[in-house]
């Protein structure tokens, strides 16, 4: 028997299994999916929230101003891309300023440091772009702009460092009390713990009413996005919301730590839980709702649209508690969950430790380092590089200039990339303007080799999503 | 940092072109720098066979058309690296370059020739709604996986896209044994020649539908389902949805000139092609960087391609060797109009034109009966009647002889369709 | 007495030909604007033919496969004969460009020929 099973590998379970890795202990997180990093935490706004947004008093709101307080350290000390651009919610009306007032003064209650409020000729020279119609914005310093996929995998890499076992491709089917703990029916056979994190994002609700008849309800509510490249990354400074009000709620417009724009997102809920699908009607309203405190949106620079789905409890709250005895819930993550995300982790982990009383971890390491970006180094300390390691003189992504030997080094991690998807994420080869057209099958031919399978059972995502179907004359 | 007369950013046909004109005109301090395994480009993956009617007056494979002008490259001994990706160009020619032999690198170049090539377009910017599975490629990377590795990547496959990578493609794959349902084109005349509409589509009764576009695609894991429908006026029409079961959605969408070097660089680049703005010598704004090949203008045939990179060769090998007229002196700007979408180059100095120019453009639509006509202000220089003229064919125009010396003090040159 | 529909491949203009036709011999071929979609009509109707190209794998080579083209034309309906006997072949590097890859594939009397040269590893 497990000490911990962690369910869902998503930014919230991952951040529980670092802080949980602090204690010795046996520590598993399963995830349905071939990676962590499949689900909510892969398809979001990538933005920290100062915190004046979520209601004051909430846990929502303290969670994310202590996540967002957390982040600039814990970016150096788990070394993921993190940039704190400050963010602007814009007021395109005066007779929308009390709304403007009244989110400044929620902010001010959830203790968000540093807001206030710019009034047009500040809000021009700070955003060259806004709309002519803004007025006012309520400016956050302490906002940020984050990757999403970067904060994830170090929170997964470093708890793995630190003894948390991985285990991928495995459902949760059912869940059930039993002597000193739980005991979980899956598609790869029973497993056994102490404890259970349910942190599985969408479907979170449906563990939890195993267990409890204190029931929650999770709506998936999809957001539509779309991205741009390079050339317009520097369309806005600031991560640019829009003030719900006259012209209805916005969408917002933000720059990412990767030097993209990132539009988006709608909010329709829907009954599937997988159903990422983009649909015709949202992108429009993303493109038409865009242009409202954001002009020359240069749309024409869209690399990818896609869809991500945010875990809404109706009740619109974060759930971190003991649902039933020795089953901890972390559900109804919405967004500013990625924001919360690391204060998530603790609570989650002061529950666990609560509960099971776990001494501490005298090996646990703080640090972790990522991926080698050789972009990020000066040309002498590149050229050593080079001359060390072959493999990062051979650029494998040229639109993102992505080299073998991050994406060989990406494929070794613990856990590691298995599938084009898998790689795109941890090194974005694949991410760029030509989405993965020039370097997918040089990928390919690098995930084959280095994990000693043939080309044919590489996967974009694992699963049924295979790349390649056969081979050339095979069905004649 | 290494010094050297003339670097060739691309080894496909434009940069081998180039090399080889630049060497026959004196340079010897050269380099071609190429970011693939081998010299030749994207022909080495069009195993087709259609290339070099108008170079070799024989009916080439893409493989044979790169080999002549690879034998002959190395032939004359011009230096070159594979494997090598250019990171930086700088607008005073330092190029900054990596590769697993030599490491980081720099070269100082009197000139450059740009011979990037260009990419495809790929899905996010056709914003097609839908789920994002596998199973969704460009042709082209359809292309080097069947061509190059040998790998089928799927058995039951729409097209969307008439170009002629599209058509190519959609006889490739029944070739290799997979079903293909139908292509779809969103523009009511397909971008691909003729030829390949009858040999790639009607010889395997594959359907084109004109006017179509794909509005949905199913599958979470793996392309299950493609939905495509009537389009007007830009706009799908509701009710006139068709669906296929398929594993593979495969786009031929158009390309577009590689040049974020180019725009990193400072080079000014045409809103209209993505290229850059040339002169009628091929050169950029900046000075002592050439341009060539689909890095410039994408090409409808690979000939063409050669013509012009063996010019900007040529220039480039001028400049170098200071036989170049300097640029001073009126430079008479290139207007298209009326059906004419573009024109390479955009700008002409009468003083440095050697006895001829060329233009190359393509026009906005298909039209028929017309008379393509180019002004100095308002004398006509050429005109020549054209039965049809299509927006997938790229046509060239040569003026000689007397017809330039209207050019000095005409205040510019207008190329024009009119009424024939 | 048979009609049969074509579109000229020899320019852009792409003219819709009739092409009638009595016991396999061409009457008249209509719709041409020029002698070259007559020729090219007569030729599509009576004994259409096409160079066909594919790859087929290589063995030690530096690359997996290597392209191939039938060294002239071979008759349409036997197109995919030729890809199928292609099917069984594969070839040891060093491949050279224009080698023979397969003699008289499926009695053709047509050559199969390498169009790239592929070094050995």
């Amino acid at each position: 028997m497990k000490d911990v099973i962690i369910i869902g590998g998503g930014v919230s379970g991952c951040a529980a299994a670092r802080e949980l890795s602090r204690y010795q202990a046996d520590i598993l997180l399963i995830d349905k999916e071939e990676d962590v990093c499949c689900g909510t935490s892969k398809a979001n706004s990538a933005i920290v929230h100062a915190g004046f947004d979520a209601p004051a008093g909430s846990r929502m709101a303290a969670l994310n101003v202590a996540g967002s307080r957390k982040m600039p350290a814990l970016a150096k000390e788990l070394d993921f891309a993190y940039d704190q651009c400050g963010s602007l919610v814009v007021c395109l009306s005066e007779e929308d300023r009390p709304a403007l007032e009244k989110l400044y003064h929620n902010g001010l209650a959830n203790g968000v440091e540093g807001l206030r409020i710019v009034e047009q000729a500040e809000l021009r020279a700070l955003e060259p772009h806004i709309a002519d119609e803004a007025v006012a914005a309520l400016w956050a310093p302490t906002g940020g702009i984050v990757c999403p996929f970067g904060l994830t995998y170090a929170f997964a890499e470093n708890a793995a460092r630190n003894g948390v076992q991985f285990q991928f491709d495995t459902e949760v089917e059912k869940v059930e009390p039993m002597e000193g703990g739980w005991r979980l029916t899956t598609n790869r056979g029973p497993l056994e713990a102490r404890c259970i994190v349910n942190a599985a994002g969408v479907h979170a609700d449906e563990l939890h009413n195993q267990v409890s008849d204190d029931t929650m309800t999770i709506v998936p509510r999809r957001g539509d996005y779309f991205l741009l490249d390079h050339a317009a990354g520097n369309h806005v400074r600031h991560t640019i919301f829009q003030l719900p009000g006259k012209y209805g709620k916005g969408v917002l417009v933000t720059p990412t730590v990767h030097g993209n724009l990132l539009i988006g997102p709608t909010a329709t809920d829907i009954d599937d839980k997988e159903d990422t699908a983009t649909t015709a009607a949202e992108l429009e309203e993303v493109r038409s709702k865009a242009g409202l405190a954001v002009k020359d949106l240069p749309l024409r620079q869209t690399i990818t649209s896609f869809a991500g789905l945010r875990a809404h409890e109706l009740r619109h709250e974060f759930f971190i508690q003991e649902a039933a005895p020795g089953f901890v819930d972390c559900a109804g993550i919405e967004s500013p969950g990625l924001s919360a995300s690391p204060a998530i982790g603790e609570e989650v982990a002061r529950l666990v430790q609560k509960i099971l009383d776990l001494p501490d971890n005298p090996h646990f390491d703080p640090h972790r380092q990522g991926i080698l970006d050789p972009k990020t180094l000066s040309f002498e300390e590149r050229a050593a590089l080079v001359r060390q390691y072959p493999a990062y003189g051979q650029i494998i992504c040229r639109c993102e200039t992505v080299t073998e030997g991050e994406i060989v080094d990406a494929i070794h991690r613990v856990p590691g990339a298995r599938s084009l998807d898998g790689v795109k994420r941890r090194t974005r080869a694949g991410m760029g303007r030509c989405q993965a057209g020039f370097c997918s099958p040089r990928v390919l031919e690098i995930l084959a080799r280095e994990l000693e399978l043939p080309q044919e059972e590489i996967t974009k995502c694992g699963g049924a999503s295979r790349l390649i179907v056969g081979t050339n004359k095979d069905s004649l | 940092m290494k010094q050297i007369d003339l670097v060739i950013l691309g080894g496909g046909p434009a940069g081998l072109a180039a090399a080889i004109a630049a060497y026959e005109a004196g340079v010897r301090d050269l380099v071609i720098l190429e970011r693939d395994r081998e010299l030749g480009g994207i022909l080495n993956q069009c195993i087709h066979n259609g290339f070099g009617l108008h170079t070799f007056k024989e009916e080439l494979t893409g493989p044979e058309y790169a080999a002549r002008f690879a034998r002959e490259a190395l032939t004359l001994g011009i230096p070159y690296k594979l494997n090598t990706m250019v990171l930086d160009l700088s607008a005073d020619r330092v190029v900054t370059a990596v590769n697993r032999t030599d490491g980081l690198f720099q070269l100082k170049a009197k000139a450059v020739v740009l011979a990037m090539g260009c990419r495809e377009r790929p899905r996010g910017a056709l914003n097609i709604p839908g789920t994002r599975p596998a199973g969704i490629y460009t042709a082209g990377t359809a292309q080097r996986l069947v061509n190059m590795e040998g790998f089928l990547p799927g058995r039951r496959v729409v097209i969307l896209g008439s170009g002629d990578i599209g058509l190519i493609m959609a006889r490739r794959m029944t070739l290799e044994g997979a079903k293909v349902l139908c292509v779809a084109e969103l523009m009511p005349y397909s971008g691909g020649l003729k030829r390949n509409i009858v040999q790639c589509l009607d010889d395997f009764g594959i359907p084109l539908k004109l006017s179509h576009t794909v509005v949905d695609i199913q599958g979470k894991e793996r392309v299950e389902g493609i939905t495509i429908a009537r389009v007007e006026n830009g706009k799908p029409v509701p009710g006139t949805e068709e669906h296929f079961d398929c594993d593979t959605l495969l786009l031929s969408c158009g390309l577009l000139p590689e040049n974020e070097l180019s725009r990193s660089a400072g080079v000014a680049l045409s809103p209209v092609t993505g290229g850059p703005l040339v002169d009628e010598s091929l050169q950029t704004n900046l000075p002592g960087v050439f341009a060539a090949g689909n890095v410039l203008h994408v090409h409808d045939l690979v000939d063409y391609v050669s013509e012009e990179a063996a010019a900007a060769g040529r220039h480039a090998a001028a400049y170098i060797l200071g036989q170049k007229a300097p640029a001073e002196g009126e430079a008479l700007p290139v207007t298209a109009v009326h059906g004419v979408r573009y024109t390479v180059p955009t700008t002409v100095h009468p003083a440095r034109l050697e006895g001829s120019l060329t233009l190359r453009l393509r026009v906005d639509g298909v039209y028929r009966n017309k008379v393509l006509a180019v002004y100095a202000g308002t004398d006509c220089l050429w005109r020549r009647k054209r039965p049809v003229l299509a927006p997938g064919e790229m046509e060239t125009i040569l003026i000689k002889g007397a017809a330039l010396d209207k050019l000095p003090g005409c205040g510019g040159l207008t190329v024009t369709l009119e009424e024939a | 007495m048979e009609k049969r529909e074509l579109t000229c491949i020899g320019c852009p203009l792409g003219c819709p030909l009739v092409v009638t036709m009595e016991n396999g011999a061409v009457l008249s071929v209509t719709g041409n604007t020029c002698p070259r979609g007559d020729a090219y009509a007569r030729k599509e109707v009576t004994a259409p033919s096409r160079i066909v190209t594919t790859t087929v794998p290589v063995r030690g080579g530096e690359l997996a496969a290597v392209s191939v083209k039938t060294a002239g034309e071979i008759p349409k309906s036997r197109i995919f004969d030729c890809v199928r006997a292609l099917k069984a072949v594969t070839v040891d590097a060093p491949v050279t460009i224009g080698q023979v890859i397969l003699g008289d594939v499926a009695g053709t009397g047509v050559d199969v020929i390498a169009t790239k040269g592929v070094a050995a590893r």
